[in-house]
């Protein structure tokens, strides 16, 4: 089955040509970038919100990005329970929107971090995940300066309890430590839902991970997650 | 002569320099236009005390579709495409003020590819500090590493290799150069030369300001911290983001004539060279000039270095169409003028015309200074050091001095400062920083990569600065031949102290002939450049440093090497047996003394190491090769042993024997042309055959594998060990809370 994605990109976005790339050679599914001043998404099975600096990240990285005019669009979209996901730059923009739960804050480092590092999944009852194994690893670049997720205690135990944490940071074989949390993350926190699943957030880089050539290709489990789970739907699976 | 002293201080021109502008222009140049002399006769425009020298350099080659001249060089690199590349000096404002410093130099490397028609796809960065032990050290070096992370990240251009060196005599004067790697369609690239009379010269990106009015200039005088104050530009990536889609979306039309960046001398030196090149005039009114504020005058207008700004000659039937892709793109244009016929650049304030002198007075007639260079006797004293002064080190204490000079910062590891550089963005980064002599990144579309890096010793240059500019072209060929490319070209960035002391001339000219000669003798041409002199602070000149930028090409970029030890296979070293402790890092690390003669470099062999080892990694045969350079063989070794993870167990006692039987020298002296190489078991003795066969020297070093790093009968480490010293270089003076400084700049 065919899905046409939507690559939502907004001035400073400079993650819009590896999800661009990743979706067409990674993938072969077309694929579109579409301007932040657009409004109709009407045409896309699914929405990326690449990385970047969005606005310059200017006030807050994603707290302008919020009031973009495509922005009325992509909440439409999430509340018809189409799969939206947000990556880095587009995760800090759904918080901001209040479309996920919780804030990026400044790495504890107070540096800008870019490595590879392991994601352990957390849920697979998300479009995103749903092919996955429980607790699959798998290996995924970061490269951000505020991927630090916090949310206060009580919304993080409502997160964990409604099965809204995605993906923790790992070892390779999947132990959480914190020596491998790269920015101070609350409960090693990468990635979360919203509470339909639909619309999922996370700080690695899936659309940087789909070549071994360039150092490994796991981002396209996450990325085609969404034409196996369309698949599913499809066959009445 | 109306002129004062003070005035033509302030523009830094001679009297003798004014002179000769009264004479070319047979008057009285009025303020703006003695302003823009100033500017375009300043060094860092001008050449003018450097453009003999560069006469020197092979510019010609058969991957050369431009040379020196341009915004940036361009080689061809198959399949249609080419690479576009330059580095660049921003040495003097990054000494007042770090972040910014560097991130505007990033900001103006990366407009100049852009304004070729490529896409920039590689960013690098060579840096020179004082020593770290110093805390204004460590501030330059905090801000300069996040300016760079800070602009480069925003744009979403990988950072993905560099240098860094520290030395005494960088204290008050750092060195940031940038470079930057795009790639184009060959039949778009484009060029900066106005022409077609009556097209309209647009004006994009940044309103101007009064920001580093005359910098320029003042990149073309010493003391940098007393002269730059107030003129430091503040970079704005995110514009500048805006720019790269708009200018790229824009050059896909058949509206653009030509495009040129403002960087140094703004307005003055872009308009100027667009017309120059061209062999046409351009009139501006510099009332049309969008400002930051009010109140600025024609003079600040022409002479304003406010970044992010770009000029573009557009056939008046296109400029609609122009101005709805700047609008997409919410960038602000203004139309400030059109091309002439008559040669001259017309600036006009409103109906008042303010200057008006012909481009190529700016330009051809800059006057030129042919000077005397003579060595200082300092430097062939300590040349001429004698080595057997130094004791040799004993078999005991030479693994303590392995791991010294490991956790030193000139050897150390560099991942503090490349894991704050975005280097995965683009989806092109097949060898990542650090993990091998240079960085590979493919070229989507077609199986080959290219392989990039920038080099230099300076130690070297000091101590011969005609051995240290071969050493330096050589040593990047031979990183790049390490990760299994072909070199194609280079650009570099001439930084040196000031030019009018006979002794820094010296260094110039007998830098460049060295470079020249290497460049010769492995082929690869000089595309482009940059000279930043004056790199001085107090009486202190900087070491000379002609950074060199390279790019390489492979044809599979599958077949690539990287420097770690796999185990399970032979460590063989390619290249000459004899190593040398002159000018080595190890005596000036371990002895405090900066003497005697680099090693001897024989170009021949360097040629016929470095094609060997490339052929043999094009072939499949060997994944992994690693050059010997500061630190020496011992080093090298250390380094993909840590890399890998995997341990040696080597025997050195034939190398002891050509090398005096000195331990030092074998372990720690330094050599040209030299290439370890690891060969699996299976496939060693094809591989041993075939180098004795192109006749180079080779040695068998020893078996790879396992959890240590042994040489037989003295030392005797663990990997664990060796990384965790080599680790600790850059990053050991931040447990001192008193020294430890936060980065500035989000991400």
């Amino acid at each position: 089955m065919s899905m046409r994605y939507a690559v939502i990109t907004f001035p400073g976005s400079n993650g819009e040509h590896d999800a661009l790339m990743a979706v067409e050679l990674g993938l072969g599914m077309p694929v579109e970038a579409v301007w932040y001043k657009e409004t109709s998404l009407d045409r896309f099975d699914a929405l990326l919100l690449p990385g970047g600096f969005s606005y310059g990240d200017y006030l807050r990285p994603g707290a302008i990005a919020r009031f973009a005019p495509i922005m009325a669009a992509v909440e439409e979209f999430a509340a018809s329970g189409k799969p939206v996901l947000g990556i880095c730059n587009g995760f800090q923009v759904l918080t901001e929107a209040g479309l996920l739960p919780g804030a990026l804050l400044r790495n504890q480092s107070l540096e800008f971090r870019c490595a590879w590092v392991h994601v352990r999944t957390e849920t697979t009852r998300t479009p995103w995940t749903a092919p996955l194994a429980d607790g699959e690893v798998l290996h995924l670049p970061i490269a951000h300066g505020d991927g630090r997720y916090f949310a206060e205690p009580d919304l993080l135990n409502r997160l964990i309890q409604k099965d809204q944490v995605v993906f923790r940071y790992s070892t390779e074989s999947g132990e959480r430590e914190s020596s491998v949390n790269p920015n101070g993350s609350v409960d090693d926190i990468a990635g979360v839902c919203n509470s339909a699943g639909n619309v999922v957030g996370l700080m690695p880089h899936p659309e940087r991970a789909y070549d071994t050539l360039i150092g490994g290709d796991d981002g396209l489990r996450i990325l085609s997650s969404v034409l196996r789970a369309g698949m599913a739907a499809a066959s009445g699976a | 002569m109306q002129v004062t002293a003070e005035v033509l201080a302030e523009v830094a021109l001679t009297e003798s320099e004014y002179a000769l502008i009264v004479e070319k222009l047979g008057r009285e140049p009025t303020p703006v236009e003695l302003g823009m002399f100033g500017a375009m006769w300043s060094e860092h425009c001008g050449y003018k005390n450097s453009r003999p020298i560069l006469k020197r350099f092979p510019t010609t080659g058969e991957h050369v579709l431009q040379g020196p001249g341009e915004n940036a060089g361009a080689v061809d690199i198959g399949d249609g495409l080419a690479a576009v590349f330059k580095i660049e000096s921003h040495n003097h404002p990054s000494a007042v003020e770090p972040y910014q410093g560097a991130a505007t130099g990033v900001g103006g490397i990366v407009r100049d590819i852009f304004t070729m028609g490529a896409r920039p796809t590689a960013l690098l960065n060579s840096l020179r500090f004082g020593p770290l032990t110093e805390p204004r050290t460590r501030y330059l070096f905090s801000g300069v590493v996040g300016g760079i992370g800070g602009y480069g990240n925003c744009l979403g251009i990988p950072t993905v290799s560099g240098d860094i060196f520290f030395h005494s005599s960088y204290a008050g004067n750092p060195l940031v150069n940038a470079m930057c790697v795009g790639i184009a369609r060959q039949d778009q690239l484009t060029t900066a030369e106005a022409s077609g009379v009556g097209n309209l010269v647009v004006l994009v990106g940044a309103d101007t300001g009064r920001d580093g009015i005359q910098g320029a200039t003042f990149a073309s005088v010493v003391n940098p911290e007393a002269s730059h104050r107030g003129v430091i530009q503040v970079g704005n990536p995110f514009l500048e983001k805006l720019l790269i889609e708009a200018c790229l979306e824009l050059l896909q039309t058949p509206h653009v004539v030509a495009m040129q960046d403002l960087g140094a001398a703004g307005l003055t030196s872009s308009a100027v060279e667009c017309a120059s090149r061209g062999t046409v005039g351009i009139e501006i009114d510099v009332d049309k000039v969008s400002r930051r504020e009010k109140g600025m005058t024609p003079y600040e207008v022409m002479l304003s270095e406010s970044q992010e700004r770009m000029l573009v000659v557009v056939r008046p039937e296109g400029l609609e169409s122009v101005q709805q892709i700047f609008e997409y793109y919410d960038l602000h244009s203004d139309v400030i003028g059109h091309v002439t016929d008559d040669g001259n650049v017309r600036i006009t304030s409103g109906e008042e015309v303010v200057a008006n002198v012909p481009a190529r007075l700016y330009t051809d007639e800059c006057p030129v200074y042919t000077r005397e260079g003579v060595e200082k006797k300092a430097v062939q004293t300590l040349r001429a050091f004698e080595m057997s002064a130094i004791p040799d080190v004993s078999a005991q204490d030479s693994a303590g001095v392995l791991l010294k000079l490991l956790k030193s910062p000139n050897i150390g590891s560099r991942e503090s400062v490349t894991r704050t550089y975005d280097h995965t963005i683009l989806s092109n980064t097949v060898v990542a920083p650090i993990k091998a002599d240079a960085a590979v990144i493919r070229v989507k579309g077609t199986g080959s990569g290219l392989a990039v890096k920038t080099d230099c010793n300076p130690r070297y240059c000091y101590l011969e600065p005609f051995s240290g500019g071969a050493h330096a072209v050589a040593e990047a060929a031979r990183n790049i031949s390490c990760v299994g490319a072909q070199p194609l070209a280079i650009t570099n960035c001439l930084n040196f102290g000031n030019p009018e002391d006979p002794g820094v001339y010296y260094q110039m000219q007998q830098a460049v002939d060295g470079m020249s000669a290497a460049c010769n003798a492995l082929g690869i041409p000089v595309i482009s450049g940059n000279v930043s002199l004056y790199n001085e602070s107090g009486d202190t000149a900087i070491f000379p440093t002609p950074t060199v930028g390279i790019v390489g090409r492979l044809d599979n970029v599958d077949r690539h090497a990287s420097m770690g030890f796999q185990g399970g296979g032979a460590a063989i070293l390619v290249g000459p047996g004899e190593a040398s402790l002159g000018a080595s890092e190890y005596l000036e690390e371990v002895h405090g003394k900066t003497a005697g003669a680099p090693p001897e470099i024989d170009l021949e062999l360097e040629v016929k190491v470095q094609r060997a080892v490339r052929q043999l990694i094009a072939d499949g045969l060997i994944n992994v090769a690693h050059d010997t350079s500061e630190g020496g063989l011992a080093i090298a070794l250390a380094e993909s042993c840590i890399q890998g993870r995997a341990g040696l167990e080597s025997d050195l006692g034939e190398l002891l024997a050509v090398n005096n039987q000195r331990l030092d020298q074998t372990l720690f002296g330094e050599a040209a042309s030299r290439i370890i190489i690891e060969v699996s078991r299976e496939r060693e003795s094809a591989v041993l055959d075939r180098l004795h066969e192109s006749g180079i020297p080779i040695w068998r070093l020893g078996a790879t594998g396992g959890e240590r790093f042994r040489v037989t009968g003295i030392l005797d480490v663990t990997v664990d060990e060796l990384a965790a010293s080599w680790s600790a270089a850059l990053t050991s003076y931040r447990e001192d809370p008193e020294t430890s400084q936060p980065v500035p700049g989000r991400g």
